[in-house]
């Protein structure tokens, strides 16, 4: 796995160019979607199967999919948006079939305070109750370097692979892809509120693993 | 008045869009007179936004050698890839 500047947000006038060398018999085009999203697809599918194996199976399947219906691609959604959702209905298939699915994960999946609670005074505390104890640094004196280092690069990407899969599609898909939420609850089936919900939990672990890495940087 | 724990815990909802009108006010009231809460606000903007450079460019040899054969039969018009 490498962090590059290009990837899954860059352009989708990139991928249709792609798309169209691809229909036109060319396989490095081909591999190059394949590059670009196949990583991505395996997160997601993870939210559906029991095991990276088969979220593996279920991401080359779709790509299988991808070439017998190129031909029905129209273009009026984004190709990043028509992939994954052939994807999900792919994952949901092998989910049904299979009747090995992962049981629905309920929201309290990985459900961890944001910031620890010790940070706050006690709800019971005669003036301050609910305020900071400590002082929170705004990272502003952090230079990009840090932020941009191959090191921190690693870390997030880390701390996004460990999350429970819910909130990992969910993240993978808002942030790392920079999907519109809207998408992404249309994709994952999830309301808007639990949406949030799970991304806040997921950038809170991120955030909370960039903070020990800046302490110790700094 | 919100608690800085609340402002916290609803930081999500308010860089996402989902806070209503008069909650967004209450917490842009609150962040404009906390200096920690700014500083944890200014946190999550910078984890977003150094969770947006990632990429998930990877994938197993294996995986792409067999999806190259896919192609190479769809291309030749084999019938199923």
């Amino acid at each position: 796995m490498v962090a590059s500047a290009q990837g899954v947000r860059s352009g989708s006038e990139d991928d249709l160019a792609l798309v169209a060398q691809f229909r036109d018999g060319d396989e490095e085009a081909f591999v190059a979607l394949v590059r670009r999203y196949h990583g991505l697809m395996t997160r997601i599918a993870c939210r559906y199967t029991p095991s990276h194996a088969v979220a593996e199976e279920v991401a080359q399947e779709t790509w299988i999919s991808v070439l017998r219906s190129i031909a029905t691609f129209e273009g009026r959604s984004s190709f990043r948006t028509w992939l994954i959702t052939i994807l999900v209905n792919c994952a949901r298939r092998q989910a049904a079939t299979e009747r090995r699915a992962v049981p629905f994960a309920s929201l309290d999946d990985g459900a961890e305070a944001a910031v620890a609670s010790s940070r706050f005074f006690p709800p019971d505390h005669p003036r301050w109750s609910g305020m900071w104890t400590t002082c929170v640094s705004s990272w502003s004196e952090v230079p990009d370097e840090t932020f941009l280092a191959a090191e921190a690069m690693a870390l997030v990407r880390h701390e996004i692979d460990r999350l429970p899969a819910q909130q990992r599609a969910v993240i993978t898909l808002r942030d790392v892809c920079g999907m519109p939420a809207g998408e992404v609850c249309g994709l994952l089936d999830l309301t808007e509120g639990n949406e949030r919900v799970l991304l806040h939990r997921a950038r809170a672990r991120v955030r909370r693993r960039l903070e020990q890495y800046v302490e110790a940087a700094c | 008045m919100l608690t800085c724990q609340e402002i916290v815990s609803f930081v999500t909802d308010y860089l996402e869009g989902g806070l209503r009108p008069q909650e967004r006010l209450a917490f842009e009231r609150h962040v404009a007179i906390c200096p920690p809460c700014r500083a944890h606000l200014a946190q999550m903007r910078r984890t977003v936004e150094t969770i947006g450079r990632l990429t998930v460019d990877d994938i197993s040899d294996g995986a792409e050698t067999a999806l190259r054969h896919a192609f190479r039969d769809w291309r030749t018009g084999a019938g199923d890839p």
